[in-house]
């Protein structure tokens, strides 16, 4: 029987492997990507935001979202919650329109889409004819109300989006009673606005392009009012009592117009133009909201002087004498006022302006004084400044957490201290398992610290290294506050600045100590800090050492950028991480790779030209070594020289966009993350880069297909000396008897060093040099880049991190069992035995397959179905973005999943994988892709929106008795709605 | 049993001495020397040299043994068997095909060895390609093996995509395929003569690239560089190997012969090629042990290459040592153990052994390397 069995086909393994391993991408953290519609419901008190890609997002109480993507990708254009209802209706740029609701699920709230629908005209009519430019979901749940770029308003039923044609709006019909002098300038264009009447659902206020503005009459279908605009129309908005509505302008005016039954043609009441009198933009959206106190606050997007603050992107807050026009870092797409949706109460009071700016959210209390920005517990803006690395730390102790917490919290001090205003919807998903940190590190020289244990990823502190240095840009420049009597009243708000003024500041590894809060990072020009957690702030001097990685190498110029210079003398740091050394490696090339063992308090870095170790209890060098190759020219040059050129014009063509904004914009994103991740992995950047430029202009020009060139890696290709991987371990490095502390790295031509080390014991550990001695070489045969080195102990469990067991939360290795050596480079797996290196078995994953090893990471894998069984194996990215799971110590592929598409270099290069089988990647500069391998470990978004049913009854019975008169004498229809409304939510 | 290697005799002593680089004298006279020193006169030997790229190649005329002391640099490393002992199917190769070598040699024993000692001196050749797996291969494919090791020359061809035509129940439909597209002048695939611009490549070391992309083709390709077996339908099928019936057996030289008939440069045709038999350990990581003692480290800049380059060697030195009296207990595996030691030296310059340049000593039992 047994010859049957395929080997890898056990039937027990099997069952196993389906208790242990799933796949799954859970949930999208940061800012979505190229946002192009903003919606909001009142009445669930959920927000929605629409994307160019076709992607719908619902965001509600922290941890509430939802998710939905248009089958076409197209751009989202509007999005309408259809009132009091868990609907929506979005509108794409292919003019079709989507019906989505949320419908529990087996507990859970989801969103689906139910219905699509596309206008169509006539046989023969122009497209504009049913181009919609307005959409209206009425009040009554039944009707959309559909403007064109023809003039003409369909009616369609809901949800069957069925086109009532004989309730049509007609231009025609419109124009019947419009004096003849008006009517002949201006014909009904585009409809440009629908707002129904506050009071009276039976009339809805119709804006057209050109200016005219009508009030029609749904249950006479004629107009009543005619309103005639003398400029181009952008918007309209109803007053709370529907006794005036305001429209504003393409010129940079907002008009207010009086409604009252005894004028059926009104001049407006007033017309001001409030960044005047020279030629302004136009303003494109308008609130007037009224108080208790009778000062309104008017509200308006845009409006600025055209000449000097054409470019700003702003939104301008009037409330009696104050005045704030804010200032957004990218341009407002569109914003929205939360204010009392009761319609009993009598005032607007608004309480919050939310804005959806380009590349992020802010939200602006309107209740406290000086109008402070609110603190949003998701979409933060991940990319503020570009990423350029990423630390994952799973498992932070209690107190570690509590002391980074408290040390942003000094940070956040001018955020307003309102609650999050848009709170609908339940979180019903178990509280995250444990507290993990996602560390980013940041093109500006900034680490920041995320709460990455739930759903909401959520910014806890920002660390910044550019004090230690001394830059070019001077940190005031643009914190430069305006005048009072500065005009307009401009305020910065927003902390997107993609901008780095000098690329050197850039962190490209992180290693973080979650139990000794030691912290090392290292950067692009050869910098390394090593820091230390302090609550208090502090001011000293930061010690400084320099390592000659090239030591007596004769001949070699660098001609890259130079090193950061720092300051001189004392230096003030705010609570929190702070630097107490610095490592300067020489050539200041970029830091590629980095270890901390804190028990040791040693720190390891590496660069393209060698690596070195440093004690940073005595604050000495260890040693250094050299691993450059004699023939690589490039490495020597500094592989940023090359890159720089590009990077430098790339930068310069990024900023020539943003002037020029919008117009390319799908570009950037791809781009931008290029720069982010060019500096991760230098090796890559100028034949990927080139690679990929190439096959861009390639695609483009639809050449002859592309060749490869079949040649095999020789020691004198380039970059070989290049560190890849640095690792400690405690093991047997020289005889079986005795372990020692070693530490190892390995480089791109497929070299492991092994270097012993003796480390003073603690006693003597300050008057004892740490000494280091190479014990071994390995030269693989394949000399495929080394990505990853791991000991595992006697029982084959990797060994332990430094002060885990310290800490009582890792079993101590077995240090009687021979340890093995685990090397992994890009083309393959292989197992060695220690001390003596000799091969034990291997993976030739890249022989076999064709795909090369990216990322990979030790992770451990609980059984979903046992609490008492988790396996180790090794999580494994290659570079197809296939996932696959590889087991320790025998390596046999468990499973396999396609994750990343093959042409997302910056994704692949992104991804980190945590210690329990989950991980993140960037899908877009902005926004992290959260997913899991393992059936026990799984942040996914789990919540209930529910019907707010008091308020809903409220609603249909406390209508104000005016309002409910018309709805009763209006139709059978109505009636017929409430009862199915009732039937629906007993 | 092997008797002698490494200037060694009987594993006992290193013999050095120096010849002039450019007037190295005759061959008849070398092998007297070496007789002479080694006090073996009376036995018949096979004197072998360890080449550039660790191979063992013979000496045997003036004009291999000129080539072998030209290409010494310094050290020439010169073996010495008894003649009845030589394994002549191990001159030439090298570390990689080592074992499977031995299998065909097995089965060739009876048939082969005694001749070649009678007939003529070992080929001087060392294989750079070949054809495999005639028998199972349909005729309109061939599988061409590349060995780059020992080769200075790059392998040198460029793979494109493109479309092929299949017949498949549906009648003729076009596929995705990856084709050769340029031979680079000079190297190795060009060189063998079995490749050719346009062929379909169909399997890269027995694992088809259907399905595959150029980039994930490449990087099998280069991960297999050391030893690539592609199986290929060549652009121009007049040159394939006709299989009469009677060949269904596995006559290898048989096989041989026909090929020949259309001038195709093989050197051997191997049979029954299983990918699984290259799984072996043919490449060996070059392992190298650092300093034994601890060493003071004296200032911040501890190692500095030129000491580093002696640990190197020494400890080399003494793993050298322990290979070679491993080497006198087996017969033909010692052999094989040469190729390891020779592909061990073979490691790059920065770690290039520090070597005395002396004149003639023979001090007997200098282990310095």
């Amino acid at each position: 029987m047994r010859r049957f069995l395929r080997p890898g086909h056990d039937p027990v393994r099997e069952r196993l492997k389906r208790d242990l391993f799933q796949f799954n991408k859970t949930v999208e953290h940061g800012f979505p990507h190229q946002p192009s519609a903003l919606g909001y419901s009142p009445f669930l008190r959920l927000m929605a935001i629409g994307t160019r890609s076709g992607a719908i997002k619902l965001y509600g109480a922290p941890g509430v979202e939802f998710m939905g993507l248009h089958e076409e990708n197209n751009t989202v254009m509007q999005i309408h919650f259809i009132p009091d209802q868990c609907q929506l209706v979005t509108l794409l740029d292919d003019n079709s329109l989507h019906l989505w609701s949320l419908k529990q699920h087996s507990g859970a709230s989801e969103l689906r889409e139910e219905h699509r629908f596309t206008l169509k005209g006539p046989p023969g009519s122009p497209p504009s004819a049913t181009q919609v430019t307005a959409v209206l979901p009425h009040s009554s749940r039944e009707v959309l109300y559909l403007g064109t770029e023809s003039g003409n308003i369909f009616v369609v039923e809901l949800p069957s989006f069925r086109v009532v044609e004989d309730r049509t709006i007609t231009s025609e019909a419109v124009l019947q009673r419009v004096p003849e002098d008006y009517c002949n300038r201006r014909s009904c264009e585009l409809v440009e606005a629908l707002r129904e009447h506050p009071k009276n659902p039976d009339q809805i206020l119709i804006g057209y392009s050109r200016g005219l503005i009508v009030l029609w009459d749904l249950q006479n279908n004629k107009v009543t009012h005619h309103f005639l605009g003398s400029q181009q129309l952008e918007n309209l908005y109803w007053q709370r009592d529907g006794s005036k509505f305001i429209s504003c302008h393409y010129d940079g005016s907002y008009t207010q117009w009086p409604v009252s039954s005894d004028n059926r043609h009104p001049e407006p009441l007033e017309n001001f133009v409030p960044y005047g009198p020279f030629p302004c933009k136009a303003i494109s959206k308008i609130y007037w909201q009224t108080t208790k106190n009778g000062l309104p606050y008017i509200i308006f997007q845009g409006g600025m002087p055209r000449a000097s603050y054409g470019d700003r992107h702003s939104i301008s807050v009037v409330h009696g004498s104050q005045q704030i026009a804010f200032d957004f870092t990218s341009r407002v797409i569109d914003f929205f006022i939360i204010f009392s949706s009761e319609p009993t109460a009598e005032f607007d009071d608004p309480s919050a302006m939310v804005v959806l700016a380009e590349e992020e959210l802010v939200v602006i209390d309107l209740k406290t004084a000086g109008w402070p920005a609110v603190h949003p517990p998701y979409l933060a803006s991940l990319h503020c400044s570009a990423i350029t690395c990423s630390h994952h730390v799973s498992n932070i102790p209690l107190k570690l957490w509590e002391r980074i917490i408290s040390a942003g919290s000094k940070q956040n001090i001018h955020y307003s201290s309102m609650p999050w205003p848009i709170d609908g919807g339940t979180n019903i998903a178990p509280d995250p398992p444990q507290r993990d940190l996602l560390l980013t590190g940041h093109e500006d020289g900034t680490v920041r610290f995320w709460d990455a244990s739930g759903v909401c990823l959520h910014l806890l502190y920002k660390l910044s290294t550019v004090r230690v240095f001394l830059t070019d840009a001077d940190p005031n420049d643009n914190m430069n506050p305006l005048g009072e009597d500065e005009w307009p009243p401009l305020r910065k708000v927003g902390t997107f600045d993609p901008y780095s003024d000098d690329p050197r500041l850039g962190i490209q590894k992180i290693y973080l100590c979650k139990y000794s809060g030691y912290l090392a990072v290292a950067g692009t020009a050869g910098q390394v800090l090593v820091m230390e957690l302090n609550d208090e702030d502090a001011e000293h001097v930061v010690d400084h050492a320099e390592a000659d990685l090239l030591q007596d190498q004769e001949g070699y110029r660098w001609k890259g950028h130079e090193k950061l210079r720092t300051r001189d003398g004392p230096v003030r740091f705010e609570a929190g991480f702070q630097p107490f050394v610095l490592v300067q490696c020489q050539p200041p090339a970029v830091v590629t790779s980095l270890a901390l063992h804190s028990e040791w308090k040693l720190v390891a870095f590496g660069t393209s030209h060698g690596f070195g170790l440093f004690d940073h209890q005595q604050k000495r060098l260890v040693f250094v070594k050299c691993t450059l190759h004699p023939s690589d020219q490039l490495a020597l040059e500094g592989p940023l020289s090359r890159v720089k050129s590009l990077k430098k014009s790339l930068r310069q063509s990024f900023r020539r966009i943003r002037r020029s904004r919008v117009s390319g914009r799908k570009r950037r994103g791809g781009v931008l993350s290029f720069t982010a991740w060019s500096m991760q992995s230098p090796d890559y950047t100028v034949q990927e880069a080139n690679a990929k430029f190439d096959q861009d202009t390639l695609q483009e020009m639809e050449l002859a297909p592309v060749q490869r060139k079949i040649e095999a890696r020789s020691a004198e290709d380039s970059f070989t000396g290049f560190v890849r991987t640095l690792y400690f371990a405690d093991t047997f490095l020289r005889d079986s008897s005795r372990h020692c502390p070693s530490l190892w790295a390995g480089t791109n031509g497929g070299t492991v060093y092994a270097f012993c080390l003796r480390v003073p014991p603690a006693e003597r550990r300050m008057d004892e040099p740490v000494r280091a001695e190479q014990a071994k070489e390995i030269q693989l045969m394949h000399r495929a880049p080394v990505v990853g080195i791991l000991v595992l102990d006697g029982r084959s469990n990797p060994l332990p991190e430094p002060l885990e067991v310290a800490h009582d939360l890792s079993k101590s290795p077995d240090m009687q069992g021979s340890h093995q050596l685990l090397v992994v480079s890009e083309e393959q797996f292989k197992v060695f035995t220690l001390p003596k290196v000799s091969s034990k078995l291997k993976l030739k994953l890249t022989a076999l397959e064709g795909c090369r090893v990216r990322k990979v990471t030790v992770a451990n894998f609980g059984s979903c179905k046992t609490d008492d069984y988790s396996e180790n194996d090794l999580a494994v990215l290659t570079n197809l973005g296939d996932i696959q799971i590889i087991s320790l110590p025998f390596l046999k592929l468990q499973i396999r999943y396609p994750c990343i598409r093959k042409e997302d270099v910056s994704g692949i290069a992104s991804c980190v994988f945590t210690k329990y089988g989950q991980g993140f990647y960037l899908i877009s500069p902005s926004e992290f892709e959260r997913f899991s391998l393992s059936t026990k470990w799984l942040v996914e978004p789990r919540c209930v929106v529910d019907m707010p049913e008091v308020t809903s009854n409220n609603h249909v019975h406390n209508k104000s008795g005016m309002e409910n008169a018309v709805r009763k004498s209006s139709t059978v229809l109505w009636w017929h709605k409430v009862v199915k409304h009732w039937n629906w939510y007993p | 049993m092997l008797s002698v290697c490494f200037l060694l005799q009987f594993g006992a002593e290193f013999r050095r001495f120096s010849l002039d680089r450019y007037k190295p004298g005759k061959f008849e006279d070398f092998y007297k020397l070496i007789l002479h020193i080694h006090h073996i006169a009376n036995l018949e030997v096979m004197i072998g040299y360890a080449d550039v790229h660790g191979d063992l190649l013979p000496i045997n005329n003036d004009d291999n043994f000129f080539k072998a002391v030209s290409s010494a640099h310094p050290l020439l490393r010169v073996f010495i068997q008894r003649q009845d002992e030589v394994d002549y199917s191990n001159f030439g190769t090298n570390t990689l095909s080592r074992k499977k070598k031995a299998l065909v040699t097995l089965r060739n024993d009876n048939l082969r060895r005694r001749p070649h000692i009678n007939i003529s001196m070992p080929h001087d050749f060392r294989p750079v390609s070949s054809i495999i797996d005639v028998d199972i291969l349909p005729e309109t494919h061939r599988r061409v093996r590349l060995y780059r090791h020992g080769c200075e020359k790059p392998l040198g061809f460029y793979i494109r995509d493109g479309t092929s035509v299949r017949v498949t129940p549906h009648g003729l439909e076009k596929v995705p395929g990856i084709f050769i597209s340029r031979m680079v002048p000079g190297g190795l695939a060009e060189s063998t003569g079995l490749l050719a611009v346009n062929d379909e490549v169909l399997e890269v070391n027995g694992i088809e690239v259907a399905g595959k992309t150029l980039d994930q083709v490449t990087d099998m390709m280069i991960a297999n560089s050391h030893n690539l077996i592609i199986t290929v339908k060549p652009a121009n099928q007049r040159n394939n190997i006709i299989r009469s019936s009677r060949m269904s057996g596995s006559s290898g030289q048989s096989t041989d012969s026909t090929a020949s008939h259309h001038s195709l440069p093989t050197s051997h045709v191997l049979q029954n090629f299983h990918p699984d038999e290259m799984e072996s350990d043919e490449e060996a990581d070059i392992v190298i042990e650092g300093g034994l003692e601890p060493q003071h480290i004296p200032k911040l800049h501890s190692l500095t290459s030129s000491s580093l380059s002696r640990i190197n060697g020494s400890s080399l030195s003494h793993r050298l040592q322990r290979d070679l009296v491993l080497n006198n207990n087996s017969g033909r595996e010692s052999n094989g153990n040469i190729h390891k030691l020779l592909s061990s030296l073979k490691t790059d310059p920065r770690h290039s052994l520090v070597i005395p340049r002396g004149g003639i000593e023979e001090d007997g039992t200098v282990i310095t390397l």
